[in-house]
C-alpha cells in the first residue's frame, strides 16, 4: 500500500513541476511580456524601463529566469503583486477561505441532491421523474454559468429582494452566521447547480451498471429488504465510481467557482484571477493558476488514496 | 418457386434509426441546424440591418416598435443582432472543436502508435495538461494574446484537446491489439496503410461523439470569455459580449441579458442533445 502511496506522489510532483514549465512559458512566450501594460504608459521612459527589467530580473536568460523563479516558488517567495507589491502568497492565503466556503458548502449541495435524483432515477428507471431529472440534467450543463447567475440574481435580488445581490457580508455588520448564509444562498445554488448535472447522471448509471449485478441478485434472493439491498450492497460498489468522478470533477469545481464568484462579487481567488487579469498582475496571475493546479493535482491524489484505501485490488500490483 | 418477391423497404442505416429514436436528440438537430442556417444566411434572416442605429428608438421592449426582442441602447434591433452574433459564436464553436479534435487525434494516434516511453510521455503529457482548471488557462491566454476569431478558436482548442487525446488513444490502442490488426501486418502492410484503413474508419464514432460535445463547450467558452471582455470585441457582436453590454442596463432593459443567454443555451443544449443522441447510435455497447 505505501509503495502506492509513495508512487503517486512522485507521480504528482512530476505533475507539478510540468505544470510549472507549462505556466512559465505561458508567462513569458505571450507578446507583449510582462511589462507589457508599462510599455503604453506615456510618463515611462526607455531607461526606466530597461532599469525595472533589470531589478526583476527579466533580462536574464529563460532558463536562469525559469530556475529562479522555481527555487523562489519552493522557498515560499511567490513573488510581489504588481498591482500593490503585497505577496502574493499571502494575497492567495487570504482569498483562499472564501473559496473554499462556496465550493464545500456547493460541492455538498450538489453531491447530496445529486446522488439522491440519481439513485432515485436508476431505481425508477424511464419513469417521469427519470426523465425530468435526465433532461434536466441536461439542461443544467448547457446553462452558461454566469448568464444563470446574473438571471439569479435578477430575480431574487433585485425584483424580488429576498436575496443580497452579491459579496460575502453586508457592509458595515458584524459577522453573523445568518448573513453569511443568506450571502452564501445564491453562489452556492448556482455553483451547486452545475455541479450537480454530472453527479446525477454519473451515479444513475453506476447504480444501473451495480444492480445487474450478480450479488444484487443473490441479497434480493437471501430476502434482504429492497432499502438493504440499495444502501448496503449496491450503494458501496458505486462509491468507488463517485469518488473518481470527484477527482475529475475537481478541475471544473475551480472553474466553475471562478465564473460564479465573478458575478456575485464574492471575495475569493476566482474573483481574485479575474481582477487581476485586469491589471495584469503578472506574478498574481501565475500564483492563482499554479495553486489551483496544485490544489487540483492534491485533490485528484487524495481521491485516487481513498479509492485505494476502499479497494484493495487497486494497489496490488 | 411460387412464393412472390417482396420488394426490398428502402433501409435506414441502423444507427440513424437509433439516433432518430432519440426525440430530444432529433429535436436538438433541428434546433442545430436551423441555427447553423440562420447563422450562414444571417443577412437574409435577420428581419433588420444589426448595425443599424437609432437613437429614438432605444431600449424598446420586445414585441414593441416592430422590434421582436427589443432594442439596445443604440436602438439596434436585439434579434438581428443575435442572429448576427450566432454566426460568430457558432464559428468559434465549431472552429475550436476541430482545432482541439485534430491535436488531440495526433497526439492520441502517435501515443498509440509509437510504444513505451513516447506513449507514456504524451499520455502523461494530456494529464498535466487536465490538471489545469481550463477555465484558468483559457483567461490566463486569452488576457494575453490579442483576441479575434482565430486566436480565440486556437487558444480554446488548446484548452480542450486532452478529451480527445485520451479517447483516440484509448480507442486505436484497443483496436491496434485486436487480431485483425495483427493478419494486416502479417500481409505485409506498413503503420501507415493500418492506420489509414483499418483504424481510423473504427474509431470514428467516439470521436463524432466527442466532438459535438466539444463544440457545445466551446461556444461555452466563448461566451464566457467574451463576456469578460478578453474575447471578441465590440462591435462584433458574439453572445457572449452582448452579454457584458447587457450588463450596465440590467434594471432597464433586463431583455438584453435573457435574450443571448437564452440564445447560448439553445444552442448548447441542442447539441447536447445531438451528442448524446450520436453517442446512443454510434456506441450501443457503451453505458446507458
Amino acid at each position: 500500500m505505501w509503495r502506492y502511496v509513495l508512487w503517486r506522489f512522485l507521480q504528482g510532483l512530476g505533475v507539478m513541476f510540468a505544470v510549472s514549465l507549462i505556466g512559465f512559458a505561458i508567462l513569458h512566450l505571450a507578446p507583449g511580456g510582462p511589462l507589457a501594460v508599462y510599455a503604453t504608459t506615456t510618463y515611462m521612459r526607455a531607461e526606466d524601463m530597461a532599469r525595472l527589467q533589470h531589478e526583476l530580473g527579466l533580462d536574464q536568460p529563460l532558463p536562469v529566469q525559469y530556475l529562479r523563479w522555481v527555487t523562489d516558488l519552493l522557498h515560499g517567495n511567490w513573488g510581489r503583486s504588481y498591482r500593490d507589491g503585497s505577496p502574493v502568497l499571502a494575497a492567495i492565503g487570504s482569498r483562499l477561505p472564501a473559496t473554499v466556503e462556496l465550493m464545500l458548502v456547493s460541492l455538498t449541495l450538489a453531491v447530496i441532491l445529486g446522488v439522491a435524483v440519481g439513485i432515485l432515477g436508476a431505481v425508477r428507471k424511464h419513469s417521469i421523474f427519470d426523465y425530468l431529472a435526465t433532461t434536466g440534467a441536461m439542461v443544467a450543463l448547457s446553462v452558461p454559468t454566469f448568464w444563470f447567475a446574473l438571471m439569479v440574481i435578477y430575480l431574487f435580488a433585485e425584483v424580488m429582494g429576498v436575496l443580497p445581490s452579491g459579496d460575502i457580508a453586508t457592509i458595515g455588520r458584524p459577522f453573523s452566521l445568518l448573513d453569511r448564509v443568506h450571502h452564501l444562498v445564491g453562489p452556492s445554488a448556482v455553483l451547486g447547480l452545475v455541479l450537480l448535472a454530472p453527479w446525477s447522471r454519473y451515479t444513475r448509471s453506476a447504480m444501473l451498471e451495480v444492480l445487474h449485478e450478480d450479488y444484487i441478485r443473490s441479497a434480493r434472493a437471501k430476502g434482504l429488504s429492497e432499502q438493504l439491498v440499495l444502501l448496503r450492497h449496491a450503494f458501496r460498489n458505486v462509491l468507488i465510481p463517485l469518488l473518481i468522478l470527484a477527482g475529475i470533477q475537481l478541475p471544473l469545481l475551480f472553474g466553475g467557482a471562478l465564473v460564479t464568484e465573478t458575478v456575485f462579487s464574492w471575495p475569493g481567488m476566482g474573483r481574485f484571477f479575474v481582477d487581476s487579469l485586469g491589471y495584469r498582475d503578472y506574478p498574481v496571475i501565475m500564483g492563482l493558476l499554479l495553486s489551483s493546479t496544485l490544489l487540483v493535482v492534491v485533490g485528484n491524489l487524495v481521491a485516487d488514496l481513498l479509492c485505494a484505501l476502499a479497494d484493495p485490488r487497486i494497489h496490488i500490483q | 418457386m411460387g412464393s412472390a418477391e417482396r420488394p426490398e423497404a428502402p433501409r435506414i442505416p441502423p444507427a440513424l434509426a437509433r439516433f432518430l429514436r432519440h426525440r430530444l436528440a432529433t429535436g436538438g438537430a433541428l434546433i442545430a441546424v436551423l441555427l447553423i442556417v440562420s447563422a450562414v444566411f444571417a443577412q437574409r434572416v435577420a428581419p433588420r440591418d444589426p448595425l443599424f442605429i437609432d437613437i429614438t428608438k432605444r431600449f424598446a421592449p420586445p414585441l414593441r416598435e416592430g422590434f421582436l426582442l427589443g432594442s439596445d441602447e443604440l436602438g439596434r434591433d436585439l434579434f438581428s443582432r443575435l442572429i448576427h452574433a450566432g454566426r460568430i459564436s457558432l464559428t468559434v464553436g465549431f472552429a475550436a472543436m476541430i482545432v482541439s479534435v485534430t491535436a488531440g487525434t495526433l497526439v492520441g494516434t502517435l501515443a498509440a502508435h509509437a510504444s513505451g516511453v513516447l506513449d507514456t510521455l504524451l499520455m502523461r503529457l494530456t494529464d498535466v495538461f487536465l490538471s489545469f482548471p481550463s477555465i484558468f488557462l483559457l483567461l490566463a491566454l486569452a488576457a494575453f494574446i490579442p483576441p479575434s476569431v482565430v486566436s480565440l478558436a486556437l487558444i480554446i482548442g488548446l484548452t480542450a484537446w486532452m478529451e480527445p487525446a485520451r479517447l483516440v488513444h484509448g480507442v486505436t490502442s484497443s483496436l491496434l491489439s485486436q487480431d485483425f490488426i495483427s493478419a494486416a501486418r502479417a500481409t505485409g502492410g506498413t503503420q501507415l496503410r493500418i492506420a489509414w484503413r483499418h483504424v481510423i474508419p473504427n474509431s470514428t464514432g467516439p470521436v463524432v461523439v466527442a466532438a459535438t460535445l466539444n463544440v457545445a463547450n466551446a461556444i461555452l467558452a466563448e461566451s464566457y470569455v467574451s463576456y469578460l471582455g478578453y474575447g471578441i470585441q465590440p462591435p462584433l457582436a458574439t453572445w457572449g459580449n452582448m452579454l457584458n453590454n447587457a450588463q450596465a442596463y440590467f434594471n432597464s432593459a433586463p431583455w438584453l441579458a435573457i435574450f443571448p443567454g437564452l440564445m447560448i443555451m439553445l444552442a448548447v443544449t441542442s447539441i447536447n442533445f445531438v451528442g448524446d443522441g450520436l453517442r446512443d447510435a454510434l456506441d450501443p455497447h457503451g453505458q446507458k
